[in-house]
């Protein structure tokens, strides 16, 4: 019980810090992080309601946020939209491009299982980029200019996070509830063992396609979102191998499968990207400082932050408690996070 | 398009396809022995072309006498990452996790790179890179005839190591089964380590012979880690002989369309025929209909 009353405290004041960070931070430069951010928040956590729980790892999101992005700069153009308000207005039609293209993707892709499918999503994700590259109407490699935001430089990225923030109160919303349901305990089900699954009539197929599909829509959003908060969108950022692989890296290091580690992990290492991109002038350095600390991170901590710390936690909380509290329950402890009493 | 176009990128898809065979058999013999995706393979790939080129450019030592010098070090390096990293992996999500540390391992490689070479493009030079040889109506291009000789010399060699030796024996039985293979007394961790070092070394022939055929940066590694993970995968994870299959099939499909219709689209077939065929043949061409259970 107090483990659960703690849980909502925490909740309640990350939604209000970062409620109010723009408010209290005004330097552009921190919020444009923010901003990013918020886009990879959002991201992983939609990525994680398919891999984290299905267990499929896929590593070819970013086709649904270059999709995304490109559905709200081509109607922006071709409908004249206007720089303003109008075009956060375009961000559902993005995502729902990106799960109508979600659909046929997921058919193909699923047919497949474990390292099949991971290659089979990359496969894929190199079939939209070449495509993005050589078809006339995506302007080719040139790209494409959104209208430009017409908000006041100080205020200038204010709104961009306002929206995000809504996505991502949208998307942490949609995994929380994916995870309570029977649909999500069917999803566990498929990570878990997906023959034992079929057998007992969980319809893998039609379930793994919708969580595919659930997870492409705010990523498809928030593709809309980035593009229009850079001004342009082209082939080689909208499709870019590195999202697929950083949005799977924040949630591995955050928690697989769970609602909060993916937040935690894409809150650090976007922010901690975005400084040591800053920090370090040479791209060299960069890389390899994100890399060392990328592996000095899964080596300490394999399963993720979230659950290691849980694990961790209770461990200490097993060895503190008295041994003949547990001989009187009959119980040993065992140390799985979420068997504290 | 005349035949003769037609029949000679068939040819050169064939030769090409030799190398990428021999790169993506390291990667499919990673894969078998230890249930790790090796995505470090590409830029391993990249290294060994960058270490051809400091050996022939500044130590004035060429490229086929080189590769002594950088089999071994690649060797070592292959064993180095399964000794520290590796190991570590828990067994129930080894794949897994194998590819993020194969990745940030690539980072890293990548980033030292960087810091050495830059980022500008280069190619490996010797006297045979840019000649070419007139057989049987066919243009053939030297390097890419030595690159198909190694290959299929050092397959040769791999091949025999894994089937006639008693080496090659204890690693299908640890391929086979791990437990198993352990009971009966073999050292699974050493021969995990040591067929690591032999699948990265590979690299170093390939990465010889891509530096002379392509101007590489550090970067290119992630474009051809794609190729040869569509490779491995549509050979069927784990076969050797797959792997070759399938890098010929590929590479001649890729060399036919750059011809017949363009080389902006040839790429994007190539992926298109691994996703037909992978939702035929989810286990691919040759690959054990059912997969290790995990």
């Amino acid at each position: 019980m107090r483990r659960r009353s703690l849980q909502w405290v925490g909740i309640a004041a990350a939604t209000a810090v970062i409620a109010v960070f723009p408010l209290l931070v005004t330097d552009p430069t921190a919020t444009s992080i923010a901003v990013f951010t918020l886009v990879f928040m959002v991201s992983a956590a939609a990525w994680n309601i398919f891999s984290g729980y299905s267990g499929y790892l896929a590593l070819g999101h970013a086709v649904f946020f270059g999709c995304g992005g490109y559905a709200v700069a081509l109607a922006a153009r071709d409908w004249h939209v206007t720089g303003g308000w109008a075009v956060f207005g375009l961000l559902p039609f993005g995502g729902l491009v990106a799960g109508l293209i979600a659909i046929p993707v997921g058919l193909v892709a699923l047919r497949t299982r474990r390292h099949t499918f991971v290659v089979v999503t990359i496969a894929i994700f190199f079939i939209f980029q070449l495509a993005a590259t050589n078809l006339a109407f995506t302007g080719g490699t040139s790209g494409i200019l959104l209208p430009i935001a017409p908000f006041s430089a100080a205020n200038f990225n204010q709104p961009f996070y306002y929206v995000a923030f809504a996505i991502l109160i949208a998307t942490v919303l949609a995994s929380w509830g994916v995870r309570r349901s029977r649909f999500g305990l069917q999803l566990l089900a498929i990570r878990d063992d997906e023959d034992r699954a079929l057998g007992l009539g969980v319809k893998t197929r039609r379930l793994k396609l919708i969580a595919f599909v659930i997870s492409a829509v705010p990523i498809g959003m928030v593709g809309g979102l980035y593009f229009y908060f850079v001004g342009q969108i082209f082939p080689q950022f909208a499709f870019d191998p590195l999202f697929d692989l950083s949005i799977a890296l924040m949630a591995f290091l955050g928690g697989l499968g769970t609602i909060t580690g993916p937040l935690l992990g894409a809150l650090v290492l976007e922010s901690l990207q975005q400084y040591l991109t800053q920090t370090f002038s040479s791209n060299a350095t960069y890389l390899i400082a994100y890399g060392v600390l990328f592996l000095a991170v899964i080596l300490v901590l394999p399963r993720g932050v979230v659950p290691g710390i849980a694990h961790w936690l209770d461990r200490r909380r097993a060895q503190a408690r008295p041994l003949h509290t547990t001989d009187r329950e009959g119980k040993v402890p065992t140390g799985v996070a979420g068997a504290a009493p | 398009m005349s035949s003769t176009e037609l029949l000679q990128a068939i040819v050169d898809g064939i030769l090409t396809g030799g190398v990428y065979a021999l790169m993506a058999a390291g990667l499919t013999l990673i894969f078998g022995v230890m249930d790790i995706i090796n995505i470090a393979q590409g830029v391993m790939v990249i290294l060994g072309a960058y270490l051809s080129y400091v050996l022939s450019v500044h130590l004035g030592i060429g490229l086929l006498p080189g590769l002594l010098i950088t089999l071994p070090v690649m060797f070592a390096l292959g064993m180095a990452i399964e000794f520290c990293f590796m190991r570590r992996l828990r067994d129930q999500d080894r794949t897994q996790m194998s590819i993020l540390v194969t990745y940030a391992v690539a980072i890293v490689i990548e980033g030292v790179l960087t810091a050495i070479f830059g980022v500008d493009f280069r190619q490996l030079q010797a006297s045979y890179v840019n000649s070419s040889v007139h057989m049987l109506g066919f243009y053939l291009p030297v390097i890419y005839l030595i690159g198909f000789a190694l290959a299929v010399i050092l397959l040769a060699v791999l091949y025999y190591g894994l089937y006639r030796t008693k080496f090659g024996r204890a690693v299908r039985a640890s391929l086979q089964n791990r437990t198993a293979a352990d009971l009966i007394g073999i050292d699974v961790n050493r021969v995990r380590t040591i067929s690591m070092g032999i699948g990265v070394a590979v690299t170093a022939v390939g990465g010889m012979v891509f530096g002379a055929t392509n101007s590489f940066n550090p970067n290119t590694g992630y474009d051809l880690i794609s190729r040869l993970l569509a490779i491995v995968i549509l050979g069927g994870m784990g076969s050797i002989g797959g792997a070759m299959a399938a890098a010929v099939f590929l590479l001649v499909i890729n060399d036919v369309v750059a011809v017949a219709w363009s080389p902006t689209w040839a790429p994007l077939v190539y992926f298109a025929a691994l996703v037909l065929v992978l939702s035929i043949r989810p286990q691919g061409l040759f690959g054990r209909t059912a997969a290790r259970a995990q």
